[in-house]
């Protein structure tokens, strides 16, 4: 790792005005990414911007039709809530299976989302869920917020304060493991949202990342049961290949996937 | 450079480091706690886990400045005194380490794993939460032994308490 | 048996240190004054060196001095070698190209070093060595097997045309031709043996310090046979004289063989030191581990099985390409040919037999002996043919194997090894029973009706242990005798020191070897004390690998234990005044038969060490040491079945029992021989389902990482099912055979053919992902 500069902001304005003062700073949530990629040199902030204790960032809301996560809530408390676990459990299920438990300690909601690795599991649930991503300036609509490969619709020191999740009617996640990685190889989050409205995103599978799967959606809108799903054939255009995966073969993980996350919703 | 304040094994400790410093390079090189291990560059092998507050976490991915006033527990600070804690000694009871390297971590880890399901652990749930400690000795199978094992001495011991 | 002899799954003495986090490994040990390498490494797979600007570089904070491959060559050090001297069929030694330490004109594979730079710190030496600008001129690259021997493929080393090191053979070509002539029925398959990266967890390390005073070396580093490094460091590479240089490996955090070998960077350690004058120390990261640490396997072969009307095999016909990476690495050349092709009559009666070895040069790593180095080779071939044959001849496969089996012994095959013993039949019976072979049908016609494919696989191995004997392994080419050494010291208190040439990196030699004193002496193994690992302690020794260790190693302590009974015997009867005849050890002490005279082994160790009353002519003192030179290899064999689900919506594999019955002769400690087992087992399903290092067609490592390169995790297999039956080895005191290899060597093929039985598709390459399982199953290969 390259050296930088440590800061720890106690308040979300404290975080964007270290972070202008900075030559190439980065915010740092639970560093389960960030970190890694430092120690291989592939990152080399001045400055890391320390999210992680800042009071406003941290806890579960739920109220109304909505949960809220704050984005420096670990991977662990959104597992472990309560509140969560009765409005949207498929969302503490996708939780409970990202990295190992060490990592879950400490790694973040918003830090996920900010990094939008195309193999990460929270885009899928942000995207099907038509969640909006609350930043310190705006509010994002899912569908605008990934934007491929690693990118987002976050402009320069913008940081994401929430997650707001709408709470669907049924919502399930299936998830495939990268062999080596623990990744989603590919994973699939299904919704079907009170107003009616079905989604479905893929993670891993896609080369652009995160991505909705609009024929998944219009066949479990007309029937919401797996064995609709038996006859569809997913195109493989667009998907990874690499030793782990043929394009064909996520194209069928899409599909069974899909499949069993509408098993798990009911 | 960047000044924290720890404690380490119940004692305290502070340290004037590199901002870049990692918790394992802190214990390893400043504090010559050599018991966790660096065994991968990317947060997947575990043999570099403490406790941090509490709580299992990867030392190799944690920079200093983010635990400052934290307190941690390393593998040199489990036993009371020559009482080794049940984990260490289920280890060693069902031959749960060979070379002793991942150990350290695995040790930390399931500790862990049994302080967040308690007596309720199977050998489906052991082998799922070790997913972020990587052993290339043992085979894993007398590791899951050990750790239900410790599990069943650990309940019995608190249920004593 | 005592509660602490041979047959008790005493304890480990050495956990104690391990599991309270005071291990000494390598880079635990601080030395004061110590400056830090980092190497700088060649992006390129194959590219010539135009030239190295290290002008900003050595400005660079802390930087202590930057030193490139001219300079070694500069200094007479010389080039990394290959032990084991193999010939091509035509009667031509193998053509090797030089290996330097770091390259000092063109690298031949990404990761290999071509700079050093020595610093204060670790991050010091990591930030210069980005700074030393080195010009490539890059050329073409051949990274494996097929496109280095292509017409008109780039060329790794001069003196080694068309990338070929050697064309060897073992067997009768002629008898195998006449065998295939009068089969009734031929099975031929082509067989990949996967590449595979070992990973110990403890990555290498080497800390080297130079003592100008004396003129003399020190180094602490990752070996599995330190005495054979300082060997070679001295004999080769012109480092110091034996005399002049300490090796020490102290705890070793496993090896799988990839400690075997001396590596370019514990080398150019030593040599810094001295030119620095400060202690240099290393120590490799997971990346640096992936790229430059000897990989295993790669062999792409061919073979066929002639088989006779009424099932029997008449003869085996193999050809086999063996990738060797850029460079001969040190044991590289005897693993496809001695250690493999040997092996491939496995448990069974084959007249004839022909293996052709051709060993290729890519611009890979080196690729050298990686837990069961060759044998794993041989039996995924031999077991997947069997599999193969009895499908196609529509025979049960235990029954087909059975048909075949070798059933007396001693048995010569025709590729060199003759197999002293074993019981074939008793492991696949006890396999069968606790598989609950009868009940397969069922099982699987139940899973059938949950939607899941169940299969079962046999994989009946054998493998060679405790290479050996030194006058035969030189005669086919070793460089060094296969023996092994032991020291007994037995202190003036009756407290014992075993000084043993093998070492220890997981296997528990520091309780095993103490189990034989118990056993013999009646010493309590709190008692005794292990050495092993440092050459300046132990006067010589050959490592461990091989599962030699107790076979050879421990062999080597019942010599030296013999020469403390027969001393200990004398004095004893001497001082009790009795015929020595009528002395016995029993419990610890030295009883005079028939009498109720006794003296405590203490006591004799007291009076050989006071010397006050010793027979005439005596040395005082109660030390011994021995060499052990085996007479044979040994021969581990069992059987191992795979019972598996796959799931034909993802081609993903779940394991529903595997069994392993192995017949490893007398166990000393059978916890520790099932903790070997086990392991091996994970390594050899690692490599069926989850593993494999590949390269791309420009030579850049794709499993770079645990991100891309499969460990298996906890749960990724199972809780075993361990058999043992026994035959006693007749090669050696103890009737012990090795255990450490044999689930890597013999679980694969099960895995594999479980696999290929489950989805009715034989055409399945290792590793068998979910994504080839399922093309498989869906018939795209």
């Amino acid at each position: 790792m390259y050296e930088t500069h440590y800061h720890r902001a106690s308040s979300i304005d404290q975080a964007a005005s270290l972070f202008a003062q900075g030559s190439d700073a980065k915010y740092l949530s639970g560093g389960q990414t960030l970190i890694p990629v430092m120690k291989q040199r592939l990152a080399a902030p001045s400055d890391v911007i320390d999210l992680a204790k800042i009071p406003d960032m941290i806890g579960v809301e739920v109220s109304g039709d909505t949960a809220t996560i704050k984005a420096a809530t670990t991977y662990y408390d959104i597992a472990a809530s309560r509140e969560l676990n009765a409005a949207i459990p498929a969302l503490c299920h996708l939780t409970s299976m990202i990295g190992d438990p060490a990592v879950r300690y400490r790694g973040t909601i918003g830090g996920s989302i900010a990094n939008n690795d195309p193999a990460a599991d929270y885009p899928a649930a942000v995207l099907a869920l038509n969640a909006t991503v609350k930043t310190n300036k705006r509010d994002i609509a899912a569908d605008d917020f990934f934007q491929g490969l690693f990118s987002t619709a976050l402009d320069e020191g913008e940081i994401i304060t929430a997650v707001s999740f709408p709470i669907p009617e049924k919502a399930g996640y299936a998830k495939f493991r990268h062999p080596a990685s623990r990744f989603a190889l590919t994973g699939v989050f299904v919704a079907k949202l009170k107003s009616g409205e079905v989604r479905v995103a893929a993670t891993g599978a896609a080369q652009d990342g995160v991505m909705r799967v609009p024929q998944i959606e219009e066949a479990l809108k007309a029937n919401w049961s797996a064995d609709t799903l038996a006859s569809i054939g997913v195109s493989s255009d667009g998907l990874i290949s690499d030793i782990h995966g043929k394009p064909d073969y996520r194209a069928n993980l899409i599909k069974v996937m899909a499949q069993r996350a509408v098993a798990v919703a009911g | 450079m960047t000044t924290v304040q720890l404690t380490v094994n119940g004692k305290a400790v502070s340290a004037n480091v590199e901002d870049r410093t990692l918790l394992v390079h802190l214990l390893r090189d400043h504090l010559n706690l050599t018991g966790t291990h660096v065994g991968c560059d990317t947060s997947q092998c575990g043999a570099c886990i403490v406790h941090i507050d509490g709580r299992a976490v990867k030392s190799c991915t944690t920079l200093v400045g983010q635990i400052d006033g934290a307190n941690v527990t390393t593998i040199e600070g489990i036993a009371t005194g020559d009482q080794l804690h049940p984990m260490q000694a289920a280890f060693r009871d069902n031959h749960g380490l060979q070379c002793g390297y991942c150990t350290p971590g695995m040790i930390m880890s399931a500790i862990d794993i049994v302080q967040r399901h308690g007596g309720k652990l199977d050998e489906k749930t052991v082998r799922e939460e070790l997913e972020g400690n990587i052993c290339r000795c043992t085979g894993y199978h007398n590791i899951v032994k050990s750790v239900l094992d410790a599990a069943a001495r650990m309940s019995t011991a608190a249920a004593a308490e | 048996m005592g509660v602490e002899g041979i047959g008790a799954s005493v304890k480990r003495k050495e956990d104690k240190r391990f599991i309270t986090g005071k291990g000494r490994y390598v880079d635990d040990i601080k030395v004061v004054g110590a400056t830090h390498a980092h190497f700088v490494r060649s992006p390129h797979a194959h590219a010539r060196i135009k030239g190295i600007d290290i002008s900003a570089a050595e400005k660079m904070p802390g930087v202590v001095a930057i030193l490139t491959g001219q300079q070694l060559v500069d200094d007479k050090i010389g080039n990394l070698i290959c032990g084991w001297a193999v010939f091509s069929k035509d009667g031509s030694p193998m053509k090797m190209g030089a290996y330097p330490a770091m390259a000092p004109e063109i690298v031949r594979h990404v990761g290999q070093a071509a700079a050093v730079v020595i610093a204060e710190t670790k991050n010091q030496a990591r930030d210069a060595a980005e700074a030393v600008a080195i010009t490539y001129e890059e050329l073409p690259a051949a990274a494996d097997i097929k496109a280095a021997i292509a017409p008109g493929a780039p060329q790794l080393h001069p003196e080694a045309p068309g990338n070929i090191v050697y064309d060897w053979e073992l067997g009768d070509q002629a008898a195998v031709d006449a065998a295939f002539a009068k089969a009734a029925n031929v099975v031929k398959m082509d067989i990949v043996n996967n590449r595979l990266a070992p990973n110990a967890m403890e990555p290498r390390a080497a800390i080297a310090q130079y003592d100008e005073a004396d003129d003399h070396f020190t180094l602490h580093t990752t070996s599995q046979n330190p005495h054979v490094a300082r060997l070679v460091l001295s004999a080769f590479y012109n480092i110091a004289p034996e005399n002049k240089l300490r090796v020490i490996a102290p705890d070793v955090g496993g090896g799988f063989g990839s400690k075997i070998f001396i590596y370019p960077e514990e080398m150019v350690c030593l040599w810094a030191s001295k030119k620095v004058g400060r202690p240099v120390r290393w120590t490799g990261d997971r990346s640096e581990a992936f790229l430059t640490d000897a990989h295993g396997r790669d062999h792409l072969s061919t073979a066929e099985l002639a088989f006779d009307g009424d099932n029997r095999i008449l003869g085996l016909r193999v050809k086999t390409y063996a990738n060797f990476g850029a460079y001969m690495s040190l044991f590289s050349s005897s693993v496809p040919t001695y250690l493999y092709a040997t092996l491939l009559s496995g448990q069974y009666n084959i007249p004839a037999i022909h293996a052709e070895v051709i060993g290729v040069y890519t611009n890979t790593v080196p690729v050298d002996a990686y837990r069961g180095a060759g044998r794993p080779e041989a039996s995924f071939l031999i077991e997947r043919m069997m599999e193969t044959s009895a499908r196609q001849l529509k025979v049960d496969p235990a029954e087909l194997r059975r048909k075949n089996f070798v059933s007396t012994f001693p048995h010569q095959t025709p590729v060199i090894m003759a197999y002293d013993i074993g019981d074939f039949n008793a492991s696949l019976d006890a396999a069968l029973k606790a598989i609950d072979y009868a009940g397969f049908p069922a099982r699987k016609a139940e899973a059938k009706k949950n939607g899941k494919l169940r299969g079962l696989g046999f994989s009946c191995y054998i493998e060679a242990c405790g290479i050996a004997p030194s006058k035969a392994v030189g005669s086919l080419g070793a460089g060094v005798g296969l023996w092994e050494s032991a020291e007994i010291r037995v202190n003036p208190v009756g407290t014992v020191e075993v000084l043993t040439g093998s070492h220890s990196h997981g296997q528990g030699h520091e309780t095993t070897f103490c189990q034989l004193i118990a056993e013999r002496l009646g010493v309590p193994i709190d008692q005794v004390s292990v050495i092993h690992g440092d050459t300046d302690k132990v006067q010589f020794g050959m490592g461990t690998y091989g599962s030699r260790s107790l076979a050879v190693g421990g062999s080597a302590i019942v010599k030296a234990m013999e020469k403390i009974e027969a001393k200990a015997k004398k004095i004893a009867a001497h001082q009790m005044e009795a015929s020595e005849a009528d002395i016995v050890i029993e419990n610890g002490e030295l009883k005079v038969a028939g009498t109720d005279k006794a003296m405590a082994f203490a006591n004799v160790a007291l009076a050989a060490y006071t010397a006050h009353n010793l027979p005439d002519g005596m040395e005082p003192g109660l030390k011994e040491s021995a060499f052990y030179d085996p007479s044979n290899f040994t021969f581990p064999a069992g059987t191992y079945i795979c019972e598996l689900e796959v799931d034909s919506d993802t081609g993903k594999t779940e394991f529903v029992n595997f069994v392993a019955a192995d017949d490893f002769g007398r166990l000393i400690n059978p916890m520790i021989v099932e903790g070997q087992v086990h392991g091996g087992l994970t390594q050899g399903i690692g490599q069926a389902l989850l593993e494999g290092a590949v390269y791309d067609a420009n030579g850049q490592l794709v499993t770079a990482s645990f991100m891309d390169y499969a460990m298996p995790r906890a749960d990724d297999v199972p809780s075993y099912q361990l058999q043992h039956t026994t035959t006693l080895c007749p090669g050696n005191p103890l009737g012990v055979k090795g255990c450490g290899e044999a689930g890597a060597i013999g679980a694969s093929a099960a895995v594999i053919n479980a696999i290929t039985d489950a989805i009715g598709n034989n055409n399945l390459t290792m590793p068998a992902t979910p994504d080839r399982v399922w093309h498989a199953i869906h018939g795209q290969a």
